[in-house]
């Protein structure tokens, strides 16, 4: 019995070390003196956010925007700490506090948005897709009657999945594992018939297997899938600063800014380009940064156009066409409220 | 009559703070009250914690249909069914990987270590190298191995191993015919089992004569003879068959009916088998190596046969060495089955971690599993205990 009681105590310390912790002062001071960015991403993820191999960095839209994020705070985009998550461990990472922001492909639903934290503005708009091996024929989910199909535990696609195959009158065997990297490492040795998920992830994963054009992704779209940055609740400064670093580069796109021609945009004539670049206004300030916020954003990540063309964009593997993310000007859905 | 006087005048020297009996008392309060002090404050600490950041555990939506599926149920299941269902469902699976687990485990333990004792060179290394193998490497990767390298591996499911009985063997898993009762199959049944009783009833009189010095007069092989006997004939007096199979049919992308084995159960169950045999086989060897050499000597001095020296005298000592760690192991057996969740088995972790996912409640969903791990590795522990106290040595 006495030996438990320095056990409990140092028990009592830590719990109460990190009741302390969250009674400090906003997120934002608190990543200004730290000097660095905690981003919670996915890692495994092509076009999301992947390590390179050669400069160890994360290449993709996710690690993107966790650079734009640490530019605006801080002035430098490589001020950056990524941490790998996988799907169930998003919801304590930001309620914990354990990292800042997350751009981990994540859906904004309702209840995420309710039990979660706050959702910025939508970076991706995806939709559920299903890959399928090319020689099984399937064209529509009908033809997958009956079949296997491997599925992240965690997600919003396993309970869509269940949804659209019993709304259809369809069965089905899931194989639900953790890891994305077991989920499509058993699909590739042929324990499932299909595999489902985003279409951009379906898509980016594809293009890592031995013989990526033996399967297809089916013509359908399963659900809405609007990918967008967490923060947590109850820190309305911080979930702003997300919210306009990522509005920023929207903004510039629709202006024709990118991280090339920034140069110049200096001084121009053009007011509302003065105030988004901070050249007049005090925009920046508003949110407890700088006033040039977005000129940092830019000349180190570049406009929306230019983060999703080195993620999806033609030169890419995956080759994924705009649509619904193309700028609102082009038909698509991608729309930044005015910089005022 | 001066004993109770000395007595009288001691207690009342002696003041109440410096009475052994007292202070005895008095200290145990102070400690309890210590305790469950910071106990309270670390309730406290966490219950404003959760509540500031608005995550308070709730049950309520343990009555919400879960809209998942889950690929392999004992009972039946789908995503109409509620989250308790779900729980359950993941409870029967670990349960059902945890039962079949200790069983192969004791088994293939049984087995190493008294290869372990063995004089034969070849046989006795051959159990050293599979003891330090699988002892000696994290269980996670061995999982990984036996998952990925030899399940998946298997041919594809149109290619099947076909084994002798339709047992057809794919990277989809082992398919086997399912046996169903016809419909006055019961009958059969029933004889069946007052068979057994019956062989069971001569095999123990055998036993008992044995036991009283007189012979057993062959009741030994007619035991045997209704053990068999009773279920052939009666299969052959019925009408029909009493049991018939339903076989395992190729469909478009699997084959249904029939009993299915998926890999990642089977690849779980083999692999925690594997891993903990190799510690229940140190046990054993351990357990009997403790029984004195004295002991052997003296049973061999009396004439005891080999195989009364074991049973009479070597195991009922070994037991009592081996009983206590063995249930250890067991429970490292059960608690280890939540790896379930690396390589996508359906047990209870597996299963709350989806459920934490769609519900938001992750510390409700925590707290719900730990429990269930509690409760299910404390009644393991109480059927071992009443089993050692069987083995312990009664004293009269």
């Amino acid at each position: 019995m006495k030996r438990l009681v320095p056990g409990l105590v140092i028990g009592a310390l830590v719990l109460g070390s990190s009741a302390v912790y969250a009674q400090a002062g906003g997120r934002l001071a608190e990543v200004q003196s730290r000097g660095q960015l905690v981003c919670g991403v996915n890692g495994g993820l092509p076009g999301m956010s992947v390590l390179n191999a050669d400069t160890g960095l994360y290449e993709g839209m996710d690690g993107d925007y966790c650079r734009a994020v640490a530019a605006a705070v801080l002035g430098d985009a490589n001020a950056v700490e990524f941490r790998t998550l996988t799907a169930d461990q998003r919801a304590t990472a930001i309620q914990g506090g354990e990292v800042d922001v997350i751009f981990r492909n994540t859906t904004n639903t309702l209840s995420r948005d309710a039990s979660w934290g706050d959702f910025g503005p939508t970076i991706f708009y995806d939709g559920q897709g299903m890959m399928t091996r090319a020689d099984l024929g399937a064209t529509t989910l009908e033809d997958l009657d009956g079949a296997t199909i491997c599925v992240t535990s965690g997600t919003t696609t396993e309970q869509n999945l269940a949804d659209q195959m019993s709304f259809r009158g369809l069965t089905y065997e899931p194989v639900v594992a953790a890891e994305i990297d077991s989920v499509y490492g058993t699909y590739e040795e042929g324990r499932c018939d299909a595999v489902t998920s985003d279409r951009s992830q379906l898509v980016g994963r594809r293009s890592t297997f031995a013989n990526p054009d033996d399967h297809v992704i089916l013509d359908v779209v399963m659900s809405k899938e609007p990918l967008a940055p967490l923060t947590a609740h109850g820190d309305d400064q911080w979930t702003d600063v997300v919210t306009w670093v990522v509005n920023s580069t929207m903004e510039a796109e629709e202006l024709g800014i990118t991280s090339a021609n920034i140069g110049e945009f200096a001084g121009g004539e053009n007011p509302v380009v003065q105030r988004l670049l901070g050249e007049t206004g005090e925009l920046g300030s508003l949110l407890g940064l700088s006033n040039t916020f977005v000129v940092d954003v830019i000349s180190s990540v570049g406009n929306y156009g230019e983060i999703y063309d080195r993620a999806f964009g033609p030169d890419t593997a995956l080759a994924l066409e705009r649509g619904p993310n193309a700028l609102w000007t082009n038909g698509g859905l991608m729309y930044s409220p005015p910089f005022r | 009559m001066t004993e109770p006087q000395s007595d009288r005048r001691s207690t009342a020297s002696v003041p109440f703070y410096r009475d052994v009996r007292v202070l005895a008392v008095f200290s145990q309060v102070i400690v309890l009250a210590v305790v469950l002090l910071v106990l309270g404050y670390l309730f406290n600490n966490l219950y404003s914690a959760m509540a500031e950041k608005g995550f308070l555990p709730s049950l309520s939506w343990l009555g919400l249909t879960a809209g998942f599926e889950i690929a392999e149920t004992v009972v039946p299941y789908d995503s109409t069914h509620t989250y308790s269902d779900a729980l359950l469902v993941g409870l029967l699976n670990t349960l059902m990987v945890s039962v079949v687990g200790i069983f192969l485990a004791t088994l293939l333990g049984l087995v190493i270590g008294i290869a372990r004792l063995s004089k034969n060179w070849l046989v006795n290394k051959l159990a050293l190298g599979y003891v330090e193998l699988f002892r000696n490497t994290p269980l996670l990767v061995q999982l990984f191995v036996i998952y990925f390298v030899v399940f998946l591996q298997l041919p594809g499911v149109r290619e099947s191993i076909t084994l002798p009985g339709s047992v057809y063997l794919s990277q989809r898993g082992i398919f086997m015919p399912r046996p169903q009762l016809a419909s006055d199959g019961w009958i059969w049944l029933t004889i069946v089992v007052v068979g057994i009783v019956v062989a069971a009833l001569v095999w123990s009189a055998a036993w008992r004569r044995e036991a009283a010095g007189r012979p057993a007069n062959g009741l030994r092989p007619i035991s045997l003879l209704i053990l068999f006997g009773v279920p052939i004939v009666s299969w052959f007096l019925m009408a029909a068959a009493p049991v018939t199979f339903e076989e395992p049919v190729l469909g478009k992308f699997n084959l249904t009916g029939g009993l299915k084995f998926t890999p990642e159960f089977a690849a779980l169950t083999l692999g925690l088998a594997l891993y903990t045999a190799a510690f229940i086989a140190e046990i054993i060897r351990g357990g009997i190596e403790a029984v004195s050499k004295g002991q052997l000597e003296a049973a061999r001095a009396i004439g005891l046969k080999e195989s009364e020296t074991l049973r009479l005298v070597v195991l009922p000592q070994a037991l009592r060495i081996i009983i206590p760690p063995l249930t250890s192991q067991y429970l490292n057996l059960i608690k280890n089955s939540s790896l379930a969740l690396a390589i996508g088995y359906a047990d209870l972790f597996n299963v709350s971690r989806t459920i934490s996912e769609q519900t938001g409640q992750p510390v409700a969903v925590i707290i719900i599993v730990m429990s269930v791990y509690l409760v299910i590795s404390l009644l393991t522990s109480l059927v071992m205990n009443i089993y050692n106290r069987a083995v312990q040595i009664h004293e009269r």
